[in-house]
């Protein structure tokens, strides 16, 4: 058992700051169990967004010692206890309350994202045939999770907010796993060079380094993604050699 | 779309929660790349003791033309593809290196490994993950000067053309003038021939897992299962691309290397130890 302590950041929309609390921790908890505990016994209103428990479901987002990390998925036994640990909400969204942040921006972007088109089907009961082989890229964006911990990192919606005109990481991957699957026929690679902003990107890796799911989000997603914009867009030669391509 | 975070401070240049020792990264990518920047430099204006016997330094290497008095240290002119400095050079000073460093350079500054790590080191943009930035303003790559950087693949293809090269030069480097009569016809090895063999090696390992080849050689495809050649050159392309990072600092420093020991052997300083088989 040791006393720790917490500066947790209370507020709401208008104003808020850092408040610091004391609790007991023991072998085996996590941020989010120490969260609950100071909850329990002396901040009763502190408003904290939960769910799995387990690193799926991607609702305790926070910033943890100056980090975005799941609140479920840090171990206390892995940071200084002898400093007081900081957690306060995601600073990439407006907050509702204390660690609560409004992640709806997110499903905004998320709907004007051009969905899923596949091609004719291949067979006459109207299914298609498909290697695991073709899929094994896409596989890895499907693992993400929504904890939006990559849209926080990112410089440029967290200190540039630029949320207008760049969906940010995570709708660089769920957009490469449409734009890479075999069946998908539509075209999204105007919107990522105009309204989505990819060109905003200046590949930073911090969305990679903080992915729970471990998605190597810039290697396989934004550059790849960056790469088809430039066949597209910027590179005639390419363009050159690929007028026998195949169409999607 | 907008989102009014106007309840959270934004964070000053600098600043920020993070208790580990976020600024060691950016300050050792700042003084190594500097370090590097300033060396490379100053041994491409130097125009001597570039060459020491079969052994070129890459930062010369192709030696379109030659650049040294021949008969002096450092005169390559057994290496040279066009003769002596060409008469149509107006410039002051003449260095071979000048004329092909642009290449490399221009490689390395485009390439996406190196651009996350200078943006943050010598930019600040941001400092590091989670760290407050300097400047408010922001345009990305998403406009001028920056989204020039999408010339990356127009580099990458001189790149793979110097691979041949240097790799020729590292042949070049088994074959030793033990008679002292400018023909250089005796297999050998030395320690020379080491280095610009692992030179070749390490470049090869960073210019083959580029992003951009990557994309080329198969990335822009969405079905792989009915190339299953290429399929293979994309695999090997993405493992190496895996450790890009690791590749990109090994070959940096060893092509430093090379060219302080061929720099150094040419000034008498250091001496190759070599033997020849006939």
């Amino acid at each position: 058992m040791t006393q720790v302590n917490f500066k947790i950041w209370r507020g709401d929309k208008e104003s808020g700051e850092f408040k610091e609390y004391q609790t007991e921790v023991t072998e085996g908890m996590v941020v989010l169990d120490a969260i609950h505990q100071v909850q329990a016994e002396s901040a009763n209103d502190l408003a904290c967004r939960w769910n799995c428990k387990a690193g799926k479901c991607g609702s305790c987002s926070a910033e943890i010692n100056g980090m975005p990390k799941l609140m479920c998925m840090t171990r206390l036994n892995d940071m200084n206890l002898d400093e007081p640990i900081s957690v306060e909400p995601m600073r990439a969204f407006p907050i509702i309350k204390d660690l609560v942040s409004d992640v709806s921006w997110n499903y905004r972007v998320k709907e004007k994202i051009k969905p899923f088109k596949p091609r004719k089907p291949d067979n006459p009961d109207g299914s298609w045939n498909i290697q695991q082989q073709d899929v094994d890229r896409v596989q890895e964006f499907r693992k993400c999770i929504e904890c939006f911990l990559c849209q926080d990192v990112c410089h440029v919606l967290r200190d540039h907010e630029k949320h207008e005109e760049f969906i940010g990481p995570r709708y660089f991957v769920y957009n490469a796993a449409l734009e890479m699957h075999p069946l998908d026929v539509e075209d999204r690679l105007p919107d990522l060079k105009k309204s989505q902003g990819i060109g905003y990107c200046n590949i930073t890796k911090c969305c990679t380094k903080v992915c729970p799911e471990h998605i190597t989000i810039t290697d396989n997603a934004i550059i790849p993604l960056k790469e088809r914009v430039v066949d597209e867009f910027y590179d005639p030669l390419t363009k050159l050699f690929r007028i026998f391509k195949p169409k999607k | 779309m907008s989102v009014d975070l106007s309840s959270l401070k934004r964070r000053k240049w600098g600043e920020t929660l993070r208790q580990d020792n976020w600024w060691i990264g950016p300050l050792v990518v700042f003084l190594v790349l500097s370090s590097f920047v300033v060396y490379a430099t100053w041994a491409a204006f130097q125009n001597e003791n570039y060459v020491y016997g079969n052994y070129l330094s890459p930062f010369y290497s192709p030696l379109l033309f030659n650049g040294g008095d021949e008969g002096v240290p450092g005169d390559g002119h057994q290496h040279s593809w066009f003769g002596d400095e060409p008469g149509w050079w107006i410039l002051p000073f003449f260095s071979p290196a000048l004329l092909i460093l642009p290449f490399p350079a221009g490689f390395r500054m485009t390439c996406y490994y190196y651009r996350g790590a200078y943006y943050k080191a010598f930019w600040a943009d941001p400092p590091a993950c989670s760290v407050g930035e300097p400047r408010k303003n922001y345009l990305g790559e998403h406009s001028l000067p920056l989204i020039l950087q999408n010339i990356h693949r127009y580099f990458l293809y001189f790149a793979i053309i110097f691979l041949f090269i240097l790799a020729y030069d590292a042949y070049c480097g088994f074959f030793f003038d033990t008679d002292g009569y400018g023909k250089f016809t005796n297999f050998g090895v030395g320690v020379g021939t080491f280095v610009l063999c692992m030179n070749v090696f390490l470049l090869s390992g960073y210019t083959l897992g580029c992003h951009s080849l990557r994309n080329l050689i198969g990335g822009w495809m969405n079905v792989f299962s009915k190339t299953p050649v290429r399929t293979k050159c994309y695999d090997c392309v993405s493992c190496l691309n895996r450790h890009h990072m690791t590749w990109a600092w090994c070959s940096l420093l060893w092509v430093a290397f090379t060219d302080v020991y061929v720099r150094l052997c040419s000034m008498g300083i250091w001496t190759d130890f070599n033997f020849t088989f006939s």
